[in-house]
């Protein structure tokens, strides 16, 4: 059982981790274009951000469950095959990337908008007070939004196990659900509840030392 | 030499901004003075380009402040800015706030000489053993102090002040006003300071113009316009209508929030002192109530009495 449950929870730490890592890296850029085109933003843009804005809201609007059914086509094309772990990549990077776009667009507009002012009148320019006021004096609140996005891809990962992305989720429904092995139930989900205290634990820890 | 020559500005129907014309010599302290809604953060803003204006010009030092980004930069360098809300980075310290306008200018913060000079201007705004800490730790009077510093990092010719102690309690007014004119003598700067408070251009400004609904009803050396006040201002001041005795002292006292002793019929108890009360206010500047009194006493009464308010820490003024 145990060596069944540890490379379970690999998986799931590896859908994880590069769902996350990949959805942090993309999603930050339509968060600075959301936040910039925003009315109150550096840059407002009706027509790019109500664009832009569509399609975050439509993606969420997909349960994970039928997101990873639909793009099971754009799977194949990418990790070259619809099943596995690493296919499993692919919805739940989609899934989580206008998750985090959106989380992102709220920690950056929550910026102080004096703030921004005051860099402007000492000359700032458009991309430096993106990164110097937008992003840094936001990073307590995008390290809120990444733990947010970890428990929710600790939770989606589960359900990838259907589309055989393997994971703790898999392990739960193959060898508790369907096996009537209340031990495997029971062991993954506390592996699942103590990975996402561990998450939320850091998140705040590192909230606060940033704050 | 800021000159604003037929200003107007609107939002949607709003005039904000009706011909204004303003001239600001070199190295002066200028006031821009009015309630509220009078326009006067707005047409402090079209100096530095973060408001533009409809029609008119605005010429800081012969050049002209255009809508053009490029331009507008680097004119923003000759200008230092000062807010109501200090708005400082939250997460850089003292040291990296200050820092910050080099930053933008692509100056690097690391050599000695740029070390040098934010630990000097850090010194300067009194701040030094605070080098390191960050705006949570700070009060309101050390918070506008570091800004004053972040403002003056890349030697600007004129310092902006909008409502840049509106927000802090009479005592740390004074102090940054006082800071503001050892700035302003040490280095020369021109300083432009809106604010709805008296004090500030009582005890600040060389000359002062009077805004009211985007019009400069009057301009002056400030008790030029406020000994013998316009209806106008008189009534900016609230103060229309006061007569005060022609005998005696009149002494003006302010009360702030803090202060709940009954310090006036102490005072006359513990000083066998005669009064009367010739005008009294209470009055809401944002974040502060204050209350004013003007007594009137006896000549001879007049030394013990202002001992006795500076005792009870009571601000006071001989009218």
């Amino acid at each position: 059982m145990w060596d069944v449950i540890l490379k379970a929870t690999g998986e799931t730490l590896y859908m994880v981790f590069f769902s996350t890592l990949i959805a942090v890296l993309l999603g930050m850029i339509p968060a600075v274009i959301l936040t910039l085109t925003a009315p109150d933003g550096l840059k407002p843009n009706r027509v790019v951000y109500g664009i832009l804005d569509v399609i975050v809201n439509v993606f969420r609007s997909f349960p994970f469950i039928i997101l990873m059914v639909i793009v099971i086509p754009l799977t194949r094309a990418i990790a070259g095959k619809s099943i596995g772990t690493t296919a499993a990549l692919v919805p739940l990077t989609l899934y989580a990337i206008p998750f985090i776009a959106r989380v992102f667009e709220n920690a950056l507009r929550e910026t102080d908008s004096g703030v921004i002012e005051a860099a402007k009148s000492f000359g700032a320019t458009d991309m430096q007070i993106i990164w110097r006021v937008y992003i840094k004096e936001s990073v307590p609140r995008l390290l809120n939004g990444i733990t947010l996005l970890i428990i929710n891809m600790v939770g989606a990962s589960a359900m990838a196990g259907t589309i055989g992305g393997g994971g703790l989720g898999d392990v739960a429904i193959r060898k508790g659900y369907q096996s009537y092995s209340v031990a495997y139930l029971v062991v993954t989900s506390i592996i699942l509840i103590i990975l996402v205290q561990l998450v939320q634990g850091i998140g705040n820890a590192l909230y606060k030392k940033k704050a | 030499m800021i000159d604003l020559v037929n200003v107007r500005k609107s939002f949607g129907d709003l005039e904000v901004l009706k011909d204004i014309n303003i001239h600001i010599n070199d190295g002066e302290i200028y006031g821009i003075i009015g309630q509220s809604g009078a326009g006067k953060s707005t047409l402090l803003r079209c100096i530095n380009g973060l408001e533009s204006y409809d029609s008119g010009s605005i010429i800081v030092d012969d050049k002209p402040v255009t809508s053009n980004k490029k331009e507008l930069r680097a004119l923003r360098k000759d200008m230092g800015m000062i807010f109501q809300n200090f708005n400082l980075l939250s997460r850089l310290d003292v040291y990296e706030n200050v820092a910050l306008p080099m930053k933008f200018w692509g100056i690097d913060s690391k050599t000695p000489e740029s070390k040098q000079k934010i630990e000097n201007l850090i010194k300067l705004v009194g701040l030094k053993d605070k080098m390191h800490a960050k705006p949570a730790e700070l009060s309101g009077g050390q918070m506008q102090r570091v800004a004053i510093a972040r403002a003056l990092i890349n030697d600007p010719k004129v310092l902006l002040c909008d409502e840049a102690t509106s927000a802090l309690d009479p005592r740390i007014t004074k102090e940054i006003l006082q800071l503001l004119q050892k700035v302003h003598d040490e280095l020369g700067i021109t300083i432009v300071v809106v604010t709805h408070q008296m004090e500030v251009v009582k005890q600040l400004c060389e000359r002062v113009a009077f805004l009211k609904h985007g019009v400069v009803l009057a301009e002056g050396k400030p008790e030029e316009l406020f000994v013998h006040p316009s209806d106008d201002i008189k009534k900016f001041l609230g103060e229309e209508g006061t007569s005060l005795p022609n005998e005696g002292v009149n002494i003006q006292l302010f009360f702030t929030e803090d202060s709940n002793e009954p310090v006036v019929s102490e005072m006359a108890r513990d000083l066998d002192v005669d009064f009367s009360i010739c005008w009294a206010k209470l009055e809401d500047f944002r974040a502060n109530v204050y209350g004013s009194l003007i007594i009137n006493i006896e000549n001879k009464d007049k030394f013990k009495v202002l001992e006795y308010l500076d005792a009870k820490n009571v601000k006071w003024e001989v009218l």
